[in-house]
């Protein structure tokens, strides 16, 4: 079965504007005093459409995983705007974005850790329905609880079991259960599969497409596997240090990726195949990504980039549309749009 | 073709004891010549890690305990080896890398001091000769400033440099085998192919053998020459790459590939995933270990473990069944 291309009518579900979360760092012993700040997310714009499944990747430290607790409003925002189904929430409260969150959930990567141990699996599928307030009669409330571990291809008998007697991968079913029990819109889904065993990671993913088509559901699959990403997302962004550097449609963004850092993070893939590995030319990059407390000048990417240009450490380069499915922050990329012929695309 | 480095013949370990025993590793045998790669893939409790730790004989006895087997190292059996000559070979003609080097290096010594030890130990060389020889080391892991940085402590590196510093440490003493366990999974993919590039370029330079330990098949593909694939304890299939992938003879290695999403293929399709959960070590079945997620399971692999058969040349696996329909 092929992954179906999602109905992208009407305005998008989430959108992402101009998103910053920084956090201050502190210095001295007895008299604390602000000495700066992390740019964990420093301006990140994106949307997210009914139906779609969009990939955010970044090596560790590039603040995706940090986007995903502020869209939850999990984390305070230092500035930025962020709608969902049409509706500011940047400045909620917890106690405002509680109704909310039946609409907006999300799948941790620790399948041990986002689980209590002390509750049965059928009463850890069913709090969210109980903390809103949506059980019904007693009957409906396990018919529903059978449902959704049905859906996520457990047996209904598991529900009296507690989750030490589950498998990682079990558990992950469980975890996607509880997210989905509400009916939500969006799931948010933050590194769901890299704590699974390979055989075991094809499952689970199966399970996300799955019930994207049964539910109608979206996705924000935090990730930093690229094969993992490619295979479930409609349209990727790539982040690095804080910044959106390239976002464009799935196929798009591996045939030809248009920022350095986009084509060496997909060079630095190696691939199941020695034969082809043999003959590849690998393009490493070179370096380390650097602190986050103490960013490069201008692009934080260009003491890392074959590509730097004089200008790149001065000046940081805008998240620019190119045609009009992608965009790209880079100066080989800005004023001139027919650069190497991929405008039109 | 060279003898082997390292022949390792019917390795057996256990964990625990009475009702509670664990067979980790079971009949575990293999090679690795000098300047081969040698890759051990597998999941978590396929016995991979614990294989490795046990050529050294370091699994921690007790709860484990290396029950049958040998270890021929040069053709001495490391099992009947005295604590003074293993301790003689670790470090200086058998070295390890592990996968978390901060909990690997010791956060109040200098890194440099840390590369010097062995040197010192094994060498023979005095500890100036020995920092002298450790900064040169750096430099050759790539570790820009290695004057400086050799003064540095292991919190003041970043994963990959701590991971550089750890390969500087394997390779001080020219060994003639490094088994690096898992040695990259902690770090992000770019530095990932950095580390195993550095790794296997200078193991070349060295002709020293290289067993590594990984669940990645890519990493596998990119850098191994050969490969034994383990499940539950076992060796499923071991050949050369090539073979094992192009012409997978083990349901489970066949399982395998088709599980992963690659990016050298089309986009777009389903998955074809291995059924059913991970192996219990506890309760293992009395046939093939593989044969309740197996789609090509007979009744004689309920009743009968296979034993790794050769499919001509150095490609073998452990399967009664046909798998080429």
């Amino acid at each position: 079965m092929s992954h179906a291309e999602p109905v992208t009518t009407g305005a998008p579900l989430l959108r992402v504007s101009d998103l910053k979360v920084h956090f201050p760092i502190h210095d001295g012993v007895l008299i604390r005093r602000r000495s700066g700040s992390v740019k964990a997310v420093d301006g990140v714009s994106f949307e997210v459409r009914k139906g779609e499944t969009l990939g955010l990747v970044g090596e560790s430290g590039c603040g995706k995983s940090t986007t995903g607790m502020a869209i939850l409003r999990m984390t305070p925002l230092t500035g930025g705007r962020i709608e969902f189904e049409g509706q500011d929430i940047s400045g909620l409260g917890a106690r405002k974005m509680r109704p909310l969150r039946q609409r907006l959930q999300m799948v941790y990567q620790d399948p041990y850790g986002s689980l209590n141990p002390r509750m049965k699996v059928g009463d850890i599928v069913g709090e969210p329905l109980v903390i809103h307030g949506v059980t019904g009669t007693q009957d409906a409330y396990r018919a529903r609880i059978q449902e959704l571990l049905r859906l996520v291809g457990l047996r209904p008998d598991m529900a009296e079991r507690y989750p030490h007697e589950f498998s990682g991968g079990q558990r992950q079913r469980i975890s996607i259960a509880r997210a989905v029990a509400l009916n939500p819109s969006l799931v948010l889904c933050d590194e769901p599969v890299s704590a699974l065993d390979v055989s075991i990671q094809a499952q689970v993913v199966n399970l996300f497409q799955e019930l994207q088509e049964r539910l109608g559901l979206s996705y924000l699959f935090i990730a930093h596997d690229l094969a993992v990403v490619r295979h479930v997302s409609h349209r990727i962004a790539v982040m690095y240090l804080g910044r959106i550097v390239e976002i464009a449609p799935r196929d798009m963004l591996y045939r030809e990726p248009l920022h350095p850092y986009t084509r060496g993070l997909l060079a630095a893939v190696p691939l199941p195949d020695p034969l082809a590995e043999r003959t590849r030319v690998h393009e490493e990059i070179t370096g380390e990504p650097p602190s986050v407390v103490n960013p490069p000048s201008g692009c934080h990417f260009h003491p890392r980039c074959p590509m730097a240009m004089p200008i790149c450490a001065q000046r940081a380069p805008e998240l620019t549309a190119i045609g009009n499915a992608r965009s790209v922050a880079c100066h080989l990329h800005g004023a001139a749009p027919a650069l190497d012929g991929q405008a039109a695309a | 073709m060279h003898s082997p480095v390292l022949e390792v013949k019917n390795l057996a370990v256990e964990f625990g004891s009475g009702a509670g025993r664990v067979r980790a590793v079971d009949d575990v045998s293999f090679d690795v010549r000098p300047g081969e790669t040698l890759a051990i893939v597998g999941e978590s409790g396929s016995g991979k890690s614990v294989t490795a730790l046990s050529l050294l004989r370091l699994v921690p006895t007790p709860p484990g305990r290396i029950c049958a087997g040998e270890i021929l190292f040069h053709g001495e059996d490391l099992l009947k080896a005295s604590e003074a000559s293993i301790r003689s070979i670790r470090g200086n003609r058998i070295a390890m890398i592990f996968q978390e080097p901060m909990s690997s290096l010791n956060p109040a010594l200098t890194v440099g001091l840390q590369i010097a030890e062995p040197l010192q130990l094994h060498g023979k060389l005095t500890w100036a000769k020995a920092f002298e020889r450790a900064r040169e080391l750096l430099g050759k892991v790539r570790i820009p400033d290695a004057a400086r940085r050799v003064n540095a402590h292991p919190h003041q590196f970043s994963g990959g440099m701590r991971q550089r510093a750890m390969i500087a440490m394997a390779l001080a003493c020219k060994p003639n085998l490094i088994i690096a366990d898992e040695p990259t999974t902690a770090l992000d993919v770019t530095v990932q192919a950095q580390i195993l590039s550095l790794l296997k370029n200078l193991t070349k330079e060295t002709n020293a053998a290289l067993i590594l330990i990984t669940h990645d098949l890519g990493v596998v593909a990119r850098y191994a020459d050969r490969v034994c694939v383990m499940y539950a304890g076992r060796v499923v299939e071991s050949g050369s790459a090539q073979d094992i992938y192009a012409n997978p003879q083990h349901p489970y290695t066949l399982g395998l590939m088709a599980s992963i999403p690659r990016l050298d293929q089309e986009a777009g399709q389903r998955l074809t995933p291995i059924d059913g959960q991970p192996p219990d070590l506890a309760a293992l079945p009395k046939g093939c270990a593989f044969e309740p997620r197996c789609r090509f399971a007979m009744a004689r692999c309920r009743r009968e473990r296979p034993a790794l058969e050769s499919q001509g040349g150095r490609h073998y696996r452990a399967c009664f069944a046909d798998v080429s329909c």
